[in-house]
């Protein structure tokens, strides 16, 4: 079986989440050391797909698809879920939810997201999306004596399945009109256009839009991002969207690029609409993961901008734009758990009223995060919008630019709203102090990336143009 | 008598995802009714398929078929589940009730 090399970090995967349900159930308490072996799981399987540069190669019928893009994508999920995992085990020690099973349905996530980044097929798309919606439907509602985390697992649950209903309806109506499951196959049918592509292809961009909380299927966002455990919600806002995303991509690129011109436009409105969104409805926001949440729909608005463009630009632009992103929700997450006193955690931004006085470090690391997501030169999150518009001018998409630049000014009102709590209004009692090097370690990476970025961007655009989909 | 063909067995599928869709709107009752809906769904996907497979003499849709089947049965384990915990935690289950969050 040549086959099999190929799969060897999906295989390690699944053999380590089976021997690790086993080590749990026999070992009392074994949170801690179960904890310690997924995070080494997930160092491992980074130094392995790493390593292993092989071209692009189509396995199993060609349902499998290994290219520079799936592996791309999956090292930029090992690392940041790696990093949600260093900076988490405190909060969930600390909310008195150390289930070992926790870490495990983690790493299933990931395993359904590795196939769904490298799915070429849609049976194969559709078990790694489900693998991970129901491993995620689980997350959400992980804290199960807590009522917030209850309800945010139920709503999450009736949103995300609805949305995987349709998306299944679409993929039946795809295989129906053009004869395949295969995305090859399909590209290559959907060339004499049916009405019924056109549906599938709706049916389809509806689902995945909710997967990645685009309005108008953003819903569901605010609440699971605030009723979940802040140690889930740092999962939920970094590591689903970086495959979401990617999933996107590939279905844009792949089994849809014939018929660019029927989803161009549905693109442009679900990224207007997002921009929008995200840069208003925060500014009303007091909790600080609501606040996320929306800006983390704005967000997507940019990254879906890319996509939107339908050039290779465009999609190299999103790629770039989805790594920065992750590296500075981590950042503001590593923060977010920080914010602890008199044994509880604080979630409300007035708690942030003058921390600079207490604690000058990291206020300064939340700064230059806020910074970077409000799109401030010279940090990260400058270039990453400064990539997308290029893109999205360059295939003459001037009003989607125009947006975008608008949305990024009103955007960074909130941002910067915050930064004004936290250096000038009259300091609360300091946060509790506690050394937990994951949680530091995380925010020192994520602000030493966002502010040296600049210097070499090259590195990663190197890495990036070398990815090819088609 | 008619012969019934591919083009009735979409139109049945359309009429139960249809219906699926609009019960989970339209109630404000029970969560458990919900599920039932999602569930409709995705029958209603595995009859598209079924139908699409014989018309293509194509045996895909119908392996595809049984996944989501086996899926389903999943989906539907983790729904219960959450709902169990939910109402342990709320001690009610109608849908109107659940706001705790809002904004």
């Amino acid at each position: 079986m040549i086959a099999i090399q190929y799969l060897i970090p999906e295989l390690i995967l699944s053999t380590s989440i089976f021997s690790l349900l086993i080590i749990g159930v026999f070992i009392k308490n074994s949170f801690n050391i179960i904890y310690r072996l997924s995070t080494f799981v997930i160092f491992l399987l980074i130094l392995i797909i790493i390593s292993d540069n092989n071209d692009s190669v189509k396995i199993f019928n060609k349902s499998f698809i290994l290219d520079e893009f799936a592996s791309f994508s999956k090292i930029l999920i090992l690392v940041s879920s790696f990093f949600v995992l260093l900076m988490s085990k405190k909060y969930i020690l600390d909310i008195k939810n150390n289930k070992f099973e926790y870490p495990i349905i983690i790493l299933l996530s990931i395993l359904g997201m590795f196939f769904m980044v490298s799915a070429n097929d849609l049976i194969l798309f559709y078990l790694g999306l489900e693998l991970q919606s129901l491993s995620l439907y689980i997350l959400a509602s992980i804290d199960r004596d807590n009522l917030k985390s209850s309800e945010a697992g139920i709503k999450y649950f009736v949103l995300s399945a609805l949305s995987s209903g349709l998306l299944l309806y679409g993929c039946s109506l795809l295989y129906g009109f053009t004869g395949s499951t295969n995305f090859e196959v399909i590209a290559n049918n959907t060339g004499d256009l049916k009405i019924g592509t056109i549906f599938a292809m709706i049916f389809i961009l509806v689902g995945l839009a909710f997967k990645v909380a685009a309005v108008p299927f953003h819903m569901w966002t605010p609440d699971v991002y605030e009723g979940s455990p802040t140690s889930v919600t740092s999962f939920f806002s970094t590591v689903p969207k970086i495959a979401g995303i990617a999933v996107f991509i590939r279905f844009m690129y792949s089994p849809f690029y014939e018929i660019i011109d029927q989803w161009q436009f549905i693109l442009v409105f679900i990224s207007i609409a997002s921009m929008i969104l995200g840069a208003v409805a925060a500014i009303g926001q007091n909790n600080i993961k609501r606040l996320i949440a929306y800006s983390s729909i704005g967000h997507i608005g940019y990254a879906i901008a890319g996509i939107a463009s339908g050039t290779e630009n465009g999609f190299k632009s999103t790629l770039t734009y989805i790594l920065i992103y992750a590296a500075m929700n981590i950042g503001i997450f590593a923060f977010v758990f920080l914010m602890k006193r008199k044994g509880k955690y604080v979630e409300e931004i007035s708690e942030l009223s003058g921390v600079s006085k207490n604690h000058p470090l990291t206020s300064l690391s939340l700064m230059i995060i806020l910074f970077s997501l409000a799109g401030i030169p010279p940090l990260a999150g400058f270039f990453a919008k400064f990539y997308i518009f290029m893109a999205v001018v360059e295939s003459g998409m001037y009003t989607l630019a125009i947006v975008g630049l608008v949305t990024t000014v009103v955007s960074a009102f909130y941002y910067i709203r915050i930064i004004k709590i936290m250096y000038f209004d009259d300091p609360k009692k300091p946060f509790e102090s506690f050394k937990e090097y994951g949680i530091y370690s995380s925010l020192a990476l994520s602000c030493i990336f966002l502010v040296s970025f600049f210097l070499y961007p090259s590195i990663f655009n190197g890495i990036i143009s070398n990815i090819n989909i088609f | 008598m008619i012969e019934i063909g591919l083009g009735h067995y979409l139109t049945f599928g359309a009429i139960i995802f249809s219906i699926g869709t609009l019960g989970i709107f339209v109630n404000r009752k029970n969560v458990i009714v919900i599920l039932m809906s999602i569930e409709l769904i995705l029958l209603a996907v595995n009859i598209n398929l079924v139908a699409f497979s014989i018309y293509l003499q194509d045996i895909t849709g119908q392996i595809f078929t049984m996944f989501i089947l086996t899926v389903a049965a999943a989906e539907a384990a983790i729904g219960l589940a959450i709902i169990v915990s939910y109402y342990r935690n709320k001690g009610s289950i109608r849908v109107e009730e659940i706001n705790e969050m809002k904004g």
